[in-house]
């Protein structure tokens, strides 16, 4: 319901739609990510439920509008009243930035600092976009596929400047 | 995790400015994580919240881990309540496979999630009452916490890390001599959650220290993306088991409680009433469990029988692929959410087919009410922050997973 009305009033904003044991999921480009947030919101998609990121490197890493990145940025939302949840997805290209959702959902804020934490995509417009899991100079972003699963170099540590690295910054 | 946050600048200095640290190892935090406030005398100005020292790349984890074997590492998110881990896990995955499990499985596991939520609350108002000084509550309810661990030992051999599902079903049913000692676990945890309301709801030093504490309205809890007690205090009646009922919660009666204004004060009374209320719904379970299979019957999904393994050979075919292939899983998405005693907890699940998730996320319900933290504790005293801290019923297994 919500994808049609999305449909008649943001016309060719979704790309792509499916749905899947009850789940409707739709994407969009990340120029439309604004004005399809405002919409939802207004029409009662009020709880931001969760946001995360997919890594696709096999996916061709192309830039620009409409292009499939390596990266979907995934949203859920729920409406309290109706209790209709809505996931919208947005690819991303390794290197792009995404819009903050900051300024609508305040809940955005952790949830947008733990990609760029594990995936290193950034958000435009975001008033803090630090690490937030693991420490400022850790090597590399872990959830990424090619990030290896036990850390890789056993000392990986090595060279950064950890706070509990002799207490040297550089 | 940056020096710039302890490291004093000039100008903080030459203020009255003091910064203190509360935590990683601090007796409120319970657990790592650790809090930079701001003081002006002994007013909070501002306090950045530090997580992550129990980041243990569960979702990066997961994703070399075939889906039964992600269950154990689900124990150690809400190491409080960890059935419920387990429990929200496996529907996730059954939602993916598009398989509904039997009915003895289900109410079983709406049991023990419901002993869980108890021994979750028990936790968190106990702690909350001492961390606000008022030790006596903690010890009434902590006794009955312990028969709560009791049953879980007595189910599933273990009292915290339990892994008590499995996809399509349970590890096993519940043993003999189970249901009286639930029964009896009923009448004497009711009587001591009406012990604690004696101890703490008209006791005037409690209401001094929580009454207005933390308040929040309704809006700025959905904005920061509250779930659970917290959000249900504020006033807004979201709980997943009445609103997308899953596991035939549908068919329990009980009631949602909210309150008005969201403080600690409302916190703590929506969590006594929810215990009361699971307690309800724990006395429907034992009324109507049914006898009857605890496990799917698809061999493709459930491990058959070990009688069957050890006797026929297409069971013992069964095994072997089971364990060594996994479970076929369709290529797609889902997203699957259960009301735990912290709020709504999601598995975000993408499978391309094979035998390990392909992504796996895990939707901590604290997370979004811990990044709330310095708009709580904002003109608050170090006392009040604690007390909010303990509210909000942060768990740092669940919040760094």
């Amino acid at each position: 319901m919500i994808i049609e009305h999305i449909d008649t009033q943001l016309p060719g904003a979704v790309t792509d739609r499916h749905a899947f044991r009850g789940d409707q999921t739709i994407v969009i480009g990340r120029d439309h990510l604004l004005a399809v947030v405002d919409l939802i919101h207004r029409e009662g998609f009020q709880l931001l439920v969760d946001i995360t990121a997919v890594d696709w490197p096999e996916r061709p890493n192309v830039q620009g509008a409409g292009g499939a990145g390596r990266f979907d940025v995934v949203y859920h939302w729920l409406n309290l009243a109706s209790q209709e949840r809505l996931r919208v997805k947005v690819p991303v290209a390794d290197g792009e930035s995404v819009p903050s959702l900051t300024a609508q959902f305040k809940t955005a804020n952790w949830f947008e600092r733990e990609i760029f934490d594990m995936f290193g995509i950034r958000f435009e417009g975001h008033p803090d976009l630090r690490r937030l899991l693991t420490w400022e100079d850790f090597p590399g972003h872990a959830l990424r596929k090619d990030f290896p699963l036990d850390g890789g170099d056993p000392f990986c540590m090595e060279g950064c400047t950890a706070p509990y690295n002799n207490g040297e910054r550089s | 995790m940056t020096l710039d946050s302890i490291a004093l600048s000039r100008q903080q200095l030459d203020g009255d400015k003091m910064i203190i640290n509360l935590g990683p190892s601090h007796p409120t935090t319970h657990g790592t994580l650790r809090i930079v406030l701001e003081l002006e005398g002994e007013t909070i100005t501002k306090s950045t919240p530090e997580i992550g020292y129990l980041h243990r790349g569960v979702e990066k984890l997961g994703e070399s881990l075939s889906y039964q074997q992600f269950s154990p590492l689900t124990d150690r998110l809400n190491y409080c309540s960890s059935i419920m881990n387990n429990v929200g896990y496996a529907c996730a995955v059954e939602k993916l496979l598009g398989i509904e499990i039997p009915k003895r499985a289900q109410q079983i596991r709406v049991l023990m999630s419901e002993l869980a939520r108890i021994a979750d609350h028990i936790v968190c108002v106990g702690v909350n009452a001492v961390d606000v000084g008022a030790f006596t509550a903690f010890l009434y309810l902590f006794k009955q916490r312990e028969t709560a661990y009791d049953l879980f030992e007595l189910a599933t051999g273990q009292r915290l890390h339990t892994s008590f599902t499995r996809i399509g079903g349970l590890f096993r049913d519940i043993p003999e001599g189970f249901v009286p000692i639930c029964e009896r676990f009923l009448v004497e945890c009711e009587a001591a959650v009406d012990e604690c309301e004696r101890l703490l709801t008209h006791n005037p030093i409690w209401h001094d220290r929580t009454k207005g504490i933390g308040a929040i309205s309704p809006e700025d809890a959905i904005n920061w993306g509250y779930t659970g007690p917290c959000l249900r205090a504020a006033g807004v009646p979201q709980d997943l088991r009445k609103a997308q009922p899953y596991l035939g919660y549908e068919t329990y009666d009980f009631d949602i409680p909210i309150g008005t204004t969201g403080d600690v004060f409302d916190r703590y009374l929506v969590r006594i009433e929810e215990m009361r209320q699971s307690l309800r719904i724990v006395r429907q379970v034992l009324d109507r469990l049914e006898p009857g299979p605890v496990n799917v019957d698809d061999p493709k999904v459930a491990l058959p029988s070990k009688e069957k393994v050890y006797t026929r050979m297409e069971s013992l075919i069964h095994h072997f692929k089971l364990i060594m292939h996994g479970i076929e899983m369709p290529v797609g998405e889902i997203y699957s959410a259960t009301e735990a005693a912290n709020g709504e907890l999601g598995f975000y699940l993408v499978s391309d087919g094979g035998k390990n998730p392909y992504r796996i996320r895990v939707r901590p319900p604290c997370l979004p009410i811990f990044s709330s933290f310095h708009d709580q504790v904002k003109g608050c005293l170090i006392a009040d922050a604690v007390a909010v801290l303990g509210a909000m019923n942060i768990i740092a297994g669940e919040l760094d997973r």
